[in-house]
């Protein structure tokens, strides 16, 4: 599905990411954590077709994201990023919509599928309440769930997801994680940057580790999670048992005292 | 409906007195291409001309600035924020400066076309199409070119007053050979931007968010720029400088309609041809014995209080 090939990205001159390599099969769910400044939402915007990379290749479904028209990657490519942007002026059903923008035609205007695909989209993240709103009226969380409509709505074989839970409440958080896994039962490929290693290990199937812009541990998630790796990956003490209810590992920080 | 009934209407006016049942008579002179009568010649040649004309530079005026104000997402843009009418009233006043013999209105067109340029250029430079770096090449632009004006004002004091006359905008003593050369201008930039009408909708509310659903964003604010440039373009080159209309009419039809932009461009093509056309009948009446004043004048008296009560209006509306 995913194949990156030596990547090398970067903002300035001198690229951040080195020399990167990474292949993600189809259907998989596939969390990428590291500390802050590590380089997890430089590989996402790359992948995104956003950044463009200072050398190496990013290939989806066989073909150079490079060289694809911005409307031919955005129907193979979903993203939600990290920043939601202050979005006024527009109705909430106008905004999953605009998920459907690579699938006009020149001159084209929103049709009947468009429409259903929308309310459907706001439908699987429980926003159909909000269709008739005005987006400057949504808390955070609302927004949230609207943008990932959005996304959804793009009807993409991939979804790019940059830490999207961060203003969700537990709940709303679980209801997101629950939808992301149905979608990718479905045959959804998804790769998400998360901060939480917990959360990542409670749905990923592969975790990778970014630090200083390198991949130091790429693995199943069962198997890679380990209190020695994570104590070496966040310079802190981690202590790791398995979850009481699904048995996958599970993260603790050890205060100092 | 109000648009006919306005070009209709307006006829009636002007500073020669001409009774109804005269204009009714060089109407149907008119259609039947009967005999060329003198009431003939002032409704059609005089007063017909200039009204359409004065339509088409108010609907291009405000539809230029419904572009402007999406696409700089800025609600304070106006057709004439990126310098562009700078680059024509430059061109006027070398023109009436130097006493050249170039018509007027072309050089005006020129002259707007080449400042469009510069921003544009400018903006590459600044490292991309970003809305900063437009805003502040228009800035650079219109800063310069209002010095080479203010020079050669001061350089030939017998020319200020046509100057700036020119610069406040008219439309007096214009006519089918105005509307001619501003149409094809005019028309090309209402294409462009119907064509690009999806991606000013997108890029209006989060250029980052069109840009991940496909939208080429350098590409269509370019587009989108050109086609908004040469209506202002179009409008400044046969009227002079004209404000208010590019910057009131989109946010009185955003106010009522909505922010969808196909309807916004349709309805402020309407409403600001309308209101131009009726501002242009009291520029040329409301003083005795054929005085006239300044279309751009009227504008900016009535402009300035209707903004400010769209402006509380707005405030209530949130």
């Amino acid at each position: 599905m995913i194949e990156i090939d030596d990547l090398c990205v970067g903002y300035g001159s001198q690229p951040f990411l080195r020399h990167l390599s990474l292949q993600v099969p189809q259907g998989q769910f596939l969390g990428i954590l590291g500390p802050n400044g590590s380089g997890k939402t430089t590989l996402i915007r790359a992948l995104s077709g956003t950044l463009r990379p200072h050398s190496g290749q990013i290939r989806i479904a066989g073909q150079n994201i490079q060289q694809l028209s911005a409307k031919t990657r955005a129907r193979a490519c979903a993203t939600i990023t990290q920043k939601t942007p202050r979005i006024d002026g527009i109705g909430v059903l106008a905004l999953v919509l605009m998920g459907r923008y690579p699938y006009l035609g020149w001159l084209g205007s929103y049709g009947r599928q468009d429409q259903d695909q929308a309310h459907e989209a706001l439908k699987w993240t429980q926003a159909l309440t909000l269709a008739q709103r005005s987006c400057q009226t949504l808390s955070g969380g609302e927004l949230q769930r609207v943008i990932l409509a959005k996304a959804l709505a793009q009807d993409t074989n991939l979804l790019l997801l940059d830490e999207a839970a961060s203003n969700l409440d537990l709940a709303r958080t679980m209801d997101m994680y629950n939808l992301l896994q149905a979608k990718n039962k479905a045959g959804l490929t998804i790769v998400t940057v998360a901060h939480d290693v917990n959360l990542a290990a409670l749905y990923c199937q592969r975790l990778i580790f970014l630090k200083n812009g390198s991949i130091v541990a790429d693995g199943p998630t069962r198997e890679i999670i380990t209190a020695q790796l994570l104590s070496e990956i966040y310079e802190t003490p981690v202590v790791v048992s398995a979850h009481p209810v699904t048995g996958v590992p599970q993260a603790h920080l050890v205060p100092d005292a | 409906m109000a648009v006919p009934l306005s070009i209709y209407g307006a006829l009636f006016w002007g500073s020669f007195p001409l009774p109804a049942t005269a204009v009714h008579q060089a109407l149907w002179d008119m259609v039947t291409q009967n005999a060329e009568t003198q009431a003939l010649i002032i409704v059609r040649d005089i007063r017909l001309s200039r009204i359409i004309l004065a339509f088409c530079t108010g609907a291009a005026l405000a539809v230029s600035g419904a572009v402007f104000q999406g696409l700089l997402r800025n609600p304070l843009a106006d057709p004439f924020t990126l310098g562009i009418s700078s680059g024509a009233a430059c061109a006027a006043a070398v023109v009436l400066g130097l006493g050249l013999a170039c018509p007027l209105p072309l050089a005006a067109l020129v002259g707007a076309l080449l400042a469009m340029a510069l921003v544009l250029f400018l903006a590459h430079l600044a490292g991309g199409f970003s809305r900063t770096s437009l805003v502040l090449g228009g800035i650079v632009v219109s800063t310069f070119l209002g010095a080479i004006i203010a020079l050669i004002k001061a350089l030939n004091e017998e020319s200020v007053t046509s100057i700036v006359f020119w610069i406040m905008g008219s439309f007096q003593g214009r006519g089918f050979a105005h509307l001619g050369l501003m149409l094809p201008y005019l028309g090309l930039g209402l294409c462009i931007i119907l064509v690009f009408s999806r991606e000013l909708d997108l890029l209006t509310v989060d250029a980052d968010q069109a840009a991940l659903v496909g939208v080429n964003v350098g590409q269509s604010r370019v587009a989108l720029l050109l086609g908004a440039g040469l209506l202002t373009a179009a409008a400044v080159s046969v009227s002079g400088i004209i404000g208010f209309i590019g910057l009131v009419v989109p946010h009185l039809i955003r106010l009522i309609q909505g922010p969808s932009t196909r309807p916004l461009i349709f309805y402020s093509a309407l409403v600001g041809g309308t209101l131009l056309l009726w501002s242009d009948v009291l520029a040329r009446t409301i003083l005795p014995q054929g005085a006239e004043l300044p279309v751009g004048v009227v504008t900016a008296l009535f402009g300035g209080p209707v903004f400010c009560l769209i402006l509380a209006k707005k405030n209530t509306h949130d």
